[in-house]
């Protein structure tokens, strides 16, 4: 179990102010000029050292993501983004960095920026999380009157400013480039790439866009060093802490920061009070957000909760939102009801995933009465291979995925709902 | 909720101006002066137009909540020296900006997996019945209008509805029967519950207002 040193995120209950004068107490924004002064080669190669990978869902080195952007400033501006748009259905960790720890997300967002050569960052945070756009705007207000952002920020002769951009109902723009276009005042519809946004994002100027629990995480991997960071997790490629959000059926849903890792039943039982009715009530989880595939009791008993762990079981660690679904589950159902996310969320650009995510749901509510033939079952498979790869962006993976997880693992329990509808049902009168 | 979005009908007003210019001064300060940077603000700008008709709605006979009119979006495009279509194109695609007049209590139940395994059925059936309406209806004394959304952002909390701004999290059918009881007598409810600590109890986890978070 995490030690309670390692964590970075000492306040996420908000038992604490969000306040710069409590976080200032909590480690934030204490010598922020000595970390600047590592320049940003220095502060590049200490993020590779951690070993950080993007907390969004892709998994990206950070390091790695942040050297892209060009060297030199030219004639256009570089822009940090921040995505702030956590909407992927079991997802809501930055949700409690923004209210309760805003002041980690700007001292990161200063670093970040400062180590890509940008002046200027947006915070992309979705539209609903009204209360949290005004928490981060208040740090802001704060940071800004103390002069740890705006001109010569923290005296480190760097100008930096920071601007809260809300969302207003749109999943897609979780998707960096769908993100981009919406900041740019356009309908969030993914862009082709390339161009990457290190070379031309926001306003065609080079961008790097990161998720907020990855740029919160820059201030304690720079003051405590990439090695401290890279010292925690399984091994060197999954590295740190992270944070965990567990929810349905558990005892005690919550989120929660853990080592990198964890196996998956310790992390439910040490935090979540366990799955409800025991640990034999399980029927299955949903290990990282909604578009990872699910996996069955038994698999679930031995993974442990890492990037790389979960993807040989064929899922992945995603955004490391837990969804418990025990014995009482409709699984079919469960599933479905992600079909239907993916058409409503779908932005209409691709042919496959504008009219597959609608295929599929059309199917999934038959599976879920069993009015279907079992070929169906192969016919569904099919057309989530035939959007899998085939769209801009991952939204058609991701509507994909989930229903590959349902046929796995139980596919036994599609073919005998179809059979009891089959002797049920009532027939049309020969 | 539909989108459907009826530039001609009866209910559109003729004309629309921003009433706080220092807020459109304030929205215009965060992108870059340029063309290209100044349509930025179209999603802020609509949002501010949203929140104008709430407030003058609230006095209207019926009252209602807020919604984007034509002539705002117009308004928008005129001032970002955009053709109209590249606002309503944008007013169209989000599911926040509503294109006509909505209940003033806009409540909006989350029915994805993490919410409806923790019971989202119940909540949407109880508000079903106190509100006496149906899904993406609006009551006729304009009052209340229930629509289905997908995932808050707030799982952990499922199951959970929002209704305007506001979060209500951790609900049951009672919690959900109190906090329209208190809509319906025009008061502020209470329930509303903030971030929980592992091992606690949703009863043992702090209660805060709406919003103090
Ligand atoms: S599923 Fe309802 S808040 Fe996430």
């Amino acid at each position: 179990m995490l030690k309670k040193e390692d964590r970075m995120f000492p306040n996420l209950y908000g038992t604490e102010s969000p306040g710069l004068a409590a976080a200032k107490a909590r480690g934030s924004w204490v010598d922020t000029k000595t970390l600047l002064e590592k320049g940003r080669d220095g502060i590049i190669a200490e993020m590779k050292a951690s070993g950080l990978r993007g907390r969004g869902g892709a998994g990206f080195p950070t390091g790695m993501k942040w050297s892209f952007m060009p060297k030199e400033i030219g004639d256009k501006p570089h822009f940090l983004v921040i995505n702030a748009d956590e909407s992927e259905p079991g997802t809501c960790k930055d949700r409690d960095i923004l209210r309760h720890e805003p002041h980690k997300l700007l001292e990161g967002a200063l670093l970040a920026a400062f180590a890509m050569g940008a002046h200027t960052a947006y915070i992309y945070i979705r539209g609903e999380f009204y209360h949290e756009a005004q928490a981060v705007n208040k740090a802001i207000d704060e940071a800004r009157d103390a002069g740890l952002i705006g001109k010569n920020a923290c005296g480190s002769g760097w100008d930096f400013d920071i601007y809260v951009h809300r969302g207003a109902g749109a999943y897609i723009c979780g998707e960096e480039t769908a993100l981009l276009n919406s900041l740019e005042g356009k309908k969030g519809q993914p862009r082709n790439k390339p161009p990457f946004p290190a070379m031309a994002g926001l306003y065609a100027c080079p961008t790097t866009v990161n998720n907020v629990e990855t740029i919160a995480s820059a201030p304690d991997i720079l003051r405590r060093g990439g090695a401290w960071f890279a010292g925690l997790g399984r091994d060197e490629k999954n590295t740190g802490t992270k944070l965990f959000c567990l929810s349905g059926h558990v005892n005690t849903p919550c989120n929660v920061e853990e080592e990198m890792g964890i196996p998956l039943k310790e992390l439910i039982e040490k935090h979540a009070g366990g799955v409800r009715g025991g640990w034999d009530n399980l029927k299955a989880i949903i290990p990282g957000g909604s578009s990872t595939p699910l996996l069955p009791k038994d698999i679930c008993g031995a993974v442990r909760m890492d990037y790389d762990s979960l993807r040989e079981v064929q899922s992945g660690l995603g955004t490391a939102a837990v969804i418990v679904m025990d014995q009482s589950t409709d699984i079919i159902y469960a599933i479905a009801r992600l079909s239907y996310f993916y058409m409503h969320e779908s932005c209409g650009q691709c042919t496959p995933c504008r009219e597959g995510t609608g295929w599929i749901w059309r199917i999934m509510q038959r599976m879920v009465k069993g009015n279907a033939t079992v070929s169906e079952i192969d016919m569904l498979l099919d057309v989530t291979k035939q959007i899998e790869g085939h769209t801009i962006c991952a939204h058609g993976d991701a509507s994909a995925w989930p229903i590959q997880g349902l046929i796995r693992h139980f596919r036994d329990e599609m073919e005998d709902r179809i059979r009891t509808y089959r002797k049920t049902a009532p027939r049309i009168a020969a | 909720m539909k989108k459907i979005f009826e530039p001609d009908a009866a209910y559109q007003p003729d004309t629309f101006a921003f009433k706080d210019p220092k807020k459109v001064k304030d929205i215009l300060g965060r992108y870059p002066q340029t063309h290209q940077g100044r349509r930025s603000a179209v999603m802020p700008l609509l949002d501010l137009a949203q929140r104008q008709t709430a407030k003058e709605g609230l006095k209207a006979d019926p009252p209602h909540g807020g919604w984007i009119p034509r002539a705002a979006m117009d308004e928008i495009a005129r001032m970002l020296d955009l053709p109209p279509v590249k606002v309503y194109e944008v007013a169209t695609f989000y599911s926040m900006f509503q294109l006509a007049p909505v209940g003033v209590h806009l409540i909006q139940v989350c029915t994805t997996t993490p919410c409806w395994l923790r019971g989202s059925d119940r909540i949407l059936e109880t508000c079903r019945e106190k509100a006496g309406i149906d899904l993406d209806e609006t009551r006729p004394d304009g009052k209340f209008t229930l629509v289905e959304v997908e995932c808050l952002g707030a799982c952990v909390n499922a199951p959970i509805v929002q209704i305007n701004d506001d979060y209500y999290e951790d609900l049951t059918p009672e919690l959900m029967e109190d906090i329209l009881d208190a809509l319906e007598k025009d008061k502020k409810p209470k329930t509303a519950k903030t971030a929980k600590i592992p091992g606690k109890t949703p009863e043992s986890s702090p209660r805060r207002k709406p919003g103090s978070s």
